[in-house]
């Protein structure tokens, strides 16, 4: 008996309609159907613009399905993405979801440490134990990534973009979720810190993860997916 | 002994004000503490001269009554001898200097030494009837901070004196709570005189001729003087003794008495000291308390 | 500590309509706002965003529609038929108003403490030593320096001022706050210090808060949800991000592709 897929698209279509520009409309891909079941590492492969990125905004609710469903499975039962209220993902996206995008958007101010420590400071409230014990963990995290403890205390939004991406990758994976959605996360880093991504993920996988990733380094793909899935077959004809 | 001019009605006003005015005054009576507006008339003296105050003794004044006026508690300072005459002309009461003798005694920023008794009126003379007038000049807004209750205000200001003085540094017309319920500027009286006003047997009367305010106190009212738990209300107290009677516990002015600043502490209450005075040149045994008190 | 009945909104919004003689300000605006939830109300002058604000916060009053409010200890309560006093003990306890200006939320010439300490003074508490010590702790909080406490806000720059009305509102840990462009004004670098503060202080309150703002990084950086509108109707809402990322309405597509990228 199969075991209920984390992640389930169904019939799931994109397009953009564009009105500032006499309502154009873009089709991305329809009839998507795809399943994601835990301790799966599915690699979704295509030539770039493809909207291999869209497929995995849709499933964290960036953008918004045209047709179809999305349901992620969560520890309250599941949870279609395409129709949930607001609050519903807030909540999805705190402990069931989680997605590093391609881009690090910089909170002004808040140093690194405190930048990859708040999904778990978050869960700790007000409570000066577990809100340390979530520091100590992000020091963990930005320690292994290679983040240079000077940068520590300082707000990433100077930092490099291979330092950022690292940064984006500790705070969006730091608290273990059911679902990860990957976003070429490895695109601005060096071997080793390559080499470390690897890893997390494969260790995110072998605790059961359900994982969506984007690599655009072939090698990356080939070291972590246990599926690979062209999104070429879903997209629309223009 | 006075006759009263015939050339004006009794009490100088007309009778259909002072009807106007006895219900503002019933009005006060029934809802302690609260500010009730009444038509204020011209009369024969300035807004600030005590208006409000002659006005109110004007609409209870009867031809039995025996009438005393004091200003910061002397019975002869202009205003007062002014005020006494002005209602000797009017209405040919009986005047008095004895606060025990007096029917009706109006008063500017004091409370005379001598207790009161049930079926005394004390009238007194109001500058700013509003008492958070400074923090919130808008009257429409204190109308309905009094109506709700909402007080908040008053205490940020004794908040602010504490902060700014390390003690609550008001100490005349200091904010009391009336009856449970509203919040009264006691007028300009020291607050000294603030616990005199708890529970006292008079009815007590404010009159705001500018402001167009009456308000009461009536007798057997709880009165409480506005504090903090850790800054409680306190009264001022002097080191010496007044030095013409002796008293130890009342309300002392400090009086210069050359250039090279020597100076002297008196009663502010004339009669009361005046009273203290004749007591101890009757007394056949002479008193060690003045000397004592100053050596 | 209130536990929050979950099953309901902390507040309930349900068709507010606005009209200023022949001009309709603001047509039918509904939505729910759940503990916890911050939610954008974004627009460009004349959309109504200010109007809708000031109606569902009981200072105007509109001309249709209801807010229900969940009580502490009870149900959802509509708004426009409690009595002025109770509107008024709302407004000073569990619900918070930012003004845009913080001269309109502060007394100027009263102490920073006694600014602060105003609305516990106005619940009764009367022991001045506690409300100093609670004074400070807020300044702290804000970051003001709690050295401050007895100087008025007179002598305080914008930035500080906001904060310490900041402060005020939130002293009473009210569960909802209202927010009339609350970093407009202010210096960039004045801005990003007081919405960093706002996102800490949301966060760590549980608060729910209603923010107006023509300001689309703010929006997106307080704001789980948004609602945009236009000529007093709202066109799109949403999650915030969505409605950024991937904006519908035409008006929110020009609204977002209109926005100046340093």
């Amino acid at each position: 008996m199969m075991a209920t897929p984390m992640l389930q698209l169904q019939g799931v279509a994109k397009r953009f309609t564009l009105h500032r520009q006499n309502s154009l409309e873009l089709p991305v891909f329809h009839d998507v159907d795809l399943s994601v079941s835990a301790g799966e590492c599915v690699v979704l492969d295509g030539a770039s613009g493809l909207g291999k990125s869209t497929l995995l905004k849709l499933v964290y609710a960036n953008y918004r399905a045209s047709a179809g469903r999305i349901t992620v499975q969560s520890a309250a039962g599941p949870v279609d993405v395409t129709q949930a209220s607001p609050r519903e993902m807030v909540s999805l996206r705190r402990d069931t979801i989680g997605y590093v995008s391609q881009f690090l958007r910089v909170i002004p101010r808040v140093p690194a440490l405190d930048v990859v420590a708040e999904p778990l400071a978050e869960d700790a409230g007000d409570d000066p134990a577990g809100i340390e014990a979530a520091r100590e963990e992000a020091r963990r995290w930005l320690a292994r990534l290679r983040i240079p403890e000077r940068l520590w205390h300082l707000p990433p939004a100077t930092f490099s973009g291979g330092e950022q991406q690292r940064i984006n990758i500790a705070r969006n994976m730091i608290k273990p979720k059911p679902l990860l959605l990957l976003d070429e996360p490895t695109a601005s880093l060096d071997a080793a810190n390559t080499d470390t991504v690897i890893s997390l993920i494969r260790e995110a996988t072998a605790r059961g993860a359900a994982t969506v990733g984007i690599f655009h380094d072939a090698e990356v793909g080939a070291a972590v997916a246990t599926r690979r899935v062209d999104v070429g077959a879903f997209r629309s004809k223009g | 002994m006075t006759t009263a001019t015939t050339e004006y009605n009794f009490a100088y006003l007309d009778e259909r004000t002072k009807r106007m005015i006895r219900r503002a005054v019933l009005k006060a009576v029934a809802i302690p503490g609260y500010q009730v507006p009444f038509g204020s008339r011209e009369m024969p003296l300035p807004y600030g001269w005590g208006t409000g105050g002659i006005q109110v003794t004007a609409a209870v004044i009867g031809p039995k009554d025996v009438l005393k006026v004091i200003d910061q508690g002397s019975d002869d300072t202009v205003n007062a001898v002014n005020i006494r005459r002005f209602f000797q002309r009017t209405t040919g009461v009986e005047t008095t200097t004895r606060t025990v003798d007096a029917t009706l005694i109006q008063t500017r920023h004091r409370i005379p030494e001598a207790p009161l008794a049930e079926g005394q009126v004390m009238v007194y003379q109001v500058p700013v009837p509003e008492p958070m007038q400074r923090l919130e000049p808008r009257e429409a807004a204190t109308r309905t901070l009094h109506a709700l209750a909402e007080y908040g205000l008053m205490h940020v200001k004794l908040y602010e004196d504490i902060a700014r003085y390390g003690h609550i540094a008001t100490t005349y017309d200091y904010p009391v709570l009336v009856n449970g319920r509203y919040v009264m500027s006691p007028s300009p009286i020291p607050k000294f005189d603030n616990p005199k006003m708890h529970m006292n047997p008079a009815l007590q009367l404010f009159g705001a001729g500018r402001e167009k305010r009456i308000y009461a106190v009536p007798p057997y009212t709880p009165v409480e003087s506005l504090c903090f738990d850790d800054h409680p209300f306190e009264v001022q107290r002097w080191d010496e003794p007044c030095a013409l009677c002796g008293a130890t516990d009342s309300f002392l002015d400090e009086i210069i008495t050359d250039d090279r600043g020597t100076r002297m502490h008196v009663c502010s209450d004339s009669d009361h000291c005046h009273s203290r005075q004749q007591e101890q040149q009757q007394a056949p045994v002479p008193r060690p308390e003045p000397e004592q008190a100053l050596a | 500590m209130n536990t929050p009945n979950t099953n309901s909104p902390l507040l309930r919004v349900r068709g507010i309509a606005k009209r200023y003689g022949d001009r309709v300000a603001l047509h039918d605006a509904s939505f729910d706002l759940w503990p916890g939830e911050v939610l954008a109300v974004v627009g460009e002058s004349g959309s109504g965003k200010s109007t809708l604000l000031n109606a569902i916060a009981a200072r105007d009053k509109p001309d249709a529609g209801s807010v229900e409010f969940q009580v502490r200890g009870g149900g959802l309560q509509e708004v426009f038929t409690m009595t002025e006093a109770q509107q008024r003990m709302l407004a000073r306890t569990d619900w918070g108003f930012v003004h845009q200006n913080p001269a309109d939320g502060l007394r100027m010439d009263v102490s920073a403490g006694a600014n602060v300490g105003e609305r516990l003074m106005g619940l009764g508490e009367r022991h001045y030593s506690r409300l100093r010590a609670t004074a400070a702790e807020w300044l702290g909080r804000v970051e003001i320096d709690p050295a401050r406490i007895d100087d008025a806000p007179r002598t305080f720059s914008g930035g500080m001022r906001q904060r310490l009305q900041i402060a005020r509102n939130l002293v009473t840990q009210p569960r909802l706050v209202f927010m009339d462009e609350p970093t407009s004004g202010l210096d960039v670098s004045v801005q990003a210090r007081l919405l960093d503060l706002l996102r800490q202080l949301t966060r760590q309150m549980q608060l729910a808060a209603i923010v107006v703002t023509h300001d689309l990084a703010v929006a997106r950086l307080l704001a789980h949800r948004m609602l945009v509108m236009q000529q007093g109707r709202v066109v799109e809402a949403g999650l915030t991000d969505q409605v950024l990322d991937d904006p519908q309405h035409a008006y929110t597509q020009l609204l977002v592709s209109s926005v100046l990228q340093p």
